[in-house]
């Protein structure tokens, strides 16, 4: 059978970008970032068993601008990742699907996340006492 | 009885053709579910110590409910991650030999870095 170069399936390339398939792709991208993330998790409890001086590596990485960076970075994917992982639970129940209740649902799950990120740096510096 | 193929016993596992039925689809689930209020805790428990020095993080490790709270947290943390990046590799590598090899590294990725963590949370409560 002759080889021909059809597009795959999901036709991302034929529909135009709508806020479900955002956050599906979204949902799936956080999830592979956090599992690379979450070796910062474990870098910090070995660094916290290691000793005082591993610790203080570790705190030094993440208080410099790269460190400080990649932890945004983290928190963003994991407010993400929580909200729309909620949506999904919701959705695997039957609910929310809907045209307009998707849609709703999927701009909740995107004020949610990013609510929730400035909210958690806000009480990051309001503990390290920058104001 | 409706016509079909399968066989009674077939019908009553449930299992399809991959020997698997929903069980990988039901844990992906059930380990979302307990991420959310474990994950929200230790978020909290770190925008707390986000000022704290060495011996105040450990003090914290060391209070046992935190002890049990970070092996479990670590430990279904690890199986929902191990369970998603597994369907990204089926959705996206197609060559067999590379798909069986990226689920052998992601197992032995995931269970080095899990055994890592939890022991050195446990290492913390019980060390000296």
């Amino acid at each position: 059978m002759a080889q021909v170069n059809r597009p795959l399936s999901p036709h991302l390339q034929v529909y135009r970008w709508q806020l479900h398939m955002f956050l599906s792709i979204m949902h799936r991208m956080t999830g592979s970032a956090l599992a690379v993330g979450t070796l910062l998790i474990a870098w910090g409890l070995i660094a916290v068993a290691s000793g005082p001086e591993a610790y203080g590596v570790f705190r030094d990485f993440l208080s410099s601008i790269p460190g400080r960076l990649i932890l945004f970075g983290f928190t963003v994917a994991l407010m993400q990742h929580l909200c729309s992982g909620v949506r999904h639970l919701l959705m695997d129940t039957g609910a929310l699907f809907e045209l307009k209740a998707n849609r709703r649902s999927g701009v909740i799950v995107l004020v949610c996340s990013v609510s929730l990120t400035v909210l958690v740096w806000a009480a990051g510096y309001y503990t390290a006492g920058a104001f | 009885m409706s016509r079909s193929l399968r066989t009674p016993l077939g019908r009553v596992r449930g299992l399809g053709s991959a020997k698997d039925g929903t069980e990988h689809w039901w844990r992906q689930r059930l380990t979302a579910v307990a991420n959310l209020p474990l994950v929200i805790w230790f978020t909290v428990s770190v925008i707390a110590l986000v000022d704290a020095d060495h011996a105040t993080v450990v003090a914290w490790i060391r209070d046992p409910v935190v002890s049990i709270l970070l092996v479990l947290m670590l430990a279904n943390l690890f199986y929902h991650l191990r369970l998603g990046v597994q369907v990204v590799i089926e959705d996206y590598v197609h060559a067999e030999g590379l798909k069986v090899a990226g689920m052998v590294a992601l197992t032995f990725a995931t269970v080095l870095v899990a055994a890592a963590s939890i022991f050195a949370v446990l290492r913390i409560s019980f060390g000296g």
